[in-house]
């Protein structure tokens, strides 16, 4: 994901305005983009507030900077410069963190992107978009690009399995139905995505018809996709590599609530009030906090018990 | 550009202007706003390439309060430069004001950023700093800091920055008035040696007397004047100069006179009554 963003982003380049700040992470990875457009890349140290800051000074002469740093230092340390700085000023600044969910696994939690949704998703102005393949960081890099005004845009590391058709129309705060289905909905973003798919297969070896939906953008949420599948299947399930608090699973759960689809059958997978605090690969890591395709596959199996007893009470008191 | 001799008249209407608008709001930063008052009235008449007819310009100069809290001076200034109608000053701090008590880009014109949070604007006049030597734009961009401000890590983290950019068309000028919210600056969290912390970081520097105008314009010339990387000018001045008993007081940051002292101040700053400067 990360290569194919900063690929992507040398295509962008092409525009001047374009201008990438880095936090020093990014030795090696940034070589082509550097081949490509050596003066659209300043390394502005490992200074962070002031790296948001001059970003927002850039954006308000004109220029459209692309600040990339590991997540927790790019969102949590400067957080009130992203604030007041882009935020408040609604300037036309673009913020890449790397390493959503566990991606940084070993690192431990100081290097996990694990609270910045639930941080950004409260501020105005912004939007955030969370690929979950390559080809979509680079339909997500595009998207950033092309809005005119605040895009946090978090991406994993390494080589993440394709998820998404090769051909599709990535569309700002529009999700995507990767798997139709009437049981159950499972609604997920981000990297995720791909135990989801096994979990939904995993479903329907056991007859049950789950639907996948990928929430590409967090921020605007796409409420109809989300009213819809409560409505239609009568059961909702979030995944996320991510607290629940302020994540994704909140996002939902109050869009659901609030439209009156509150008695939709809910339930969600992701951190709740903790840290990750294993260390290994991405994958021990989901096993180690629930949120393996089994685990998945499980949580939605219970809940569709559930659902049928609110069916068999609703009979009853009818 | 003005005469320095036509300055203090200026100045001295901008106070009066600052505590006319504190009194329509209720309470203000009134001697935050006072011990910068002489700096802003140098940088409009003087140096600042600004103007109501261009300031949308991308070539012009941007000056940035990064010490928001004194904004009362900086719309006093831009009104009487007019940015904004003089009328609009008396709507400080109400209802439907763009005059709020931080400055906003979004609202004020000729505002260059939104700043309230300490440590903040200097960053962002660094970017500005930036962009114009990326596209070769003949603009100076000046900062004013203030010197509690400069307790914020950010503060140190963009002084790294310029000199590293070399950006030799960025002058920051520190409102040293040596007290901040709770006290002395000295007492508090200590700043001396002052100048040596700027000058480790790259900087040249100038240690001025922040109210004497010709100390200020000549500083800031030296500022455009070579091609060595930006200029930290430290302002000595004096908190809430201009009224005898704000001056150097702590108390006086966020607060009003009582009738008695409304008298005082009125007399100092040669006013009949406060209600008649904005009526």
């Amino acid at each position: 994901m990360r290569n194919a963003f900063i690929s992507e982003l040398a295509e962008l380049a092409e525009d001047p305005r374009l201008m990438t700040l880095l936090a020093d992470n990014g030795i090696i990875v940034y070589d082509d983009y550097q081949k490509r457009r050596p003066k659209q890349l300043l390394n502005l140290g490992i200074a962070e507030s002031n790296l948001i800051g001059v970003a927002a000074g850039l954006a308000s002469s004109g220029f459209i900077p692309v600040v990339y740093s590991i997540i927790p230092f790019l969102v949590m340390r400067p957080f009130e410069f992203v604030r007041d700085d882009i935020c408040y000023q609604n300037l036309n600044v673009k913020l890449v963190g790397i390493g959503a969910g566990f991606a940084y696994s070993s690192l431990g939690p100081t290097h996990h992107g694990t609270e910045d949704v639930a941080l950004l998703s409260c501020l105005p102005n912004m939007t955030i978009l969370s690929p979950s393949d390559p080809l979509e960081t680079r339909k997500a890099a595009r998207a950033a690009y092309e809005h005119d005004g605040p895009v946090y845009l978090r991406i994993g590391t390494g080589r993440n399995p394709v998820v998404n058709p090769t051909d599709y129309s990535f569309e700002l705060g529009k999700g995507i139905e990767l798997r139709s289905g009437t049981d159950i909905s499972l609604i997920s973003t981000g990297t995720i995505l791909s135990e989801v798919l096994k979990a939904s297969d995993a479903l329907e070896r056991q007859g049950i018809s789950a639907r996948v939906i990928n929430i590409h953008t967090l921020k605007p949420l796409d409420r109809e996709i989300v009213i819809r599948a409560a409505k239609e299947t009568g059961a909702v399930l979030t995944i996320e590599e991510h607290t629940t608090t302020g994540g994704l699973a909140s996002l939902v759960a109050s869009e659901l609530m609030e439209s009156g689809v509150g008695q939709a059958r809910f339930a969600c997978l992701g951190l709740k009030n903790r840290f990750c605090e294993n260390y290994g690969a991405i994958e021990d890591l989901r096993s180690a906090l629930g949120l393996t395709a089994e685990d998945i596959c499980e949580r939605a199996v219970q809940l569709l018990s559930a659902k049928a007893v609110d069916a068999a009470d609703s009979m009853l008191s009818v | 550009m003005r005469e320095l001799k036509e300055l203090p008249k200026r100045a001295e209407k901008l106070r009066q202007d600052v505590l006319a608008m504190a009194v329509h709001a209720g309470g203000a930063h009134v001697s935050p706003a006072y011990s910068i008052i002489d700096l802003l009235v140098v940088l409009y008449g003087r140096h600042l390439r600004v103007s109501p007819a261009t300031a949308d310009d991308p070539n012009r100069d941007r000056l940035v309060l990064s010490k928001g809290h004194g904004c009362a001076a900086l719309y006093a200034v831009l009104a009487q430069e007019g940015f904004i109608p003089r009328d609009e000053l008396k709507t400080f701090c109400s209802i439907g004001s763009k005059l709020g008590g931080h400055p906003d880009v979004n609202k004020v014109n000729g505002v260059e950023a939104s700043t309230g949070s300490l440590g903040h604007g200097f960053a962002m006049a660094v970017g500005m700093a930036l962009a114009a030597k990326l596209k070769n734009r003949d603009s100076r961009v000046v900062a004013i800091l203030g010197d509690g401000e400069c307790q914020e890590g950010s503060i140190w983290e963009s002084a790294m920055a310029a000199t590293q950019l070399e950006l030799d068309n960025l002058v920051v000028i520190v409102d040293a008035n040596g007290l901040q919210g709770m006290g002395d600056v000295e007492s508090i969290n200590r700043l001396e040696p002052f100048g040596d912390k700027w000058r480790s970081f790259g900087w040249r520097t100038r240690e001025i007397d922040g109210h004497d105008l010709g100390e200020i314009d000549a500083a800031v010339s030296e500022g455009y004047s070579t091609g060595e990387g930006p200029l930290a000018i430290i302002a000595r001045t004096i908190k809430g100069k201009g009224v005898s008993f704000m001056e150097g007081q702590a108390i006086w940051h966020y607060r009003l006179p009582n009738d008695d002292e409304m008298k005082q101040a009125c007399d100092e700053l040669n006013v009949e009554s406060i209600a008649a400067v904005l009526p």
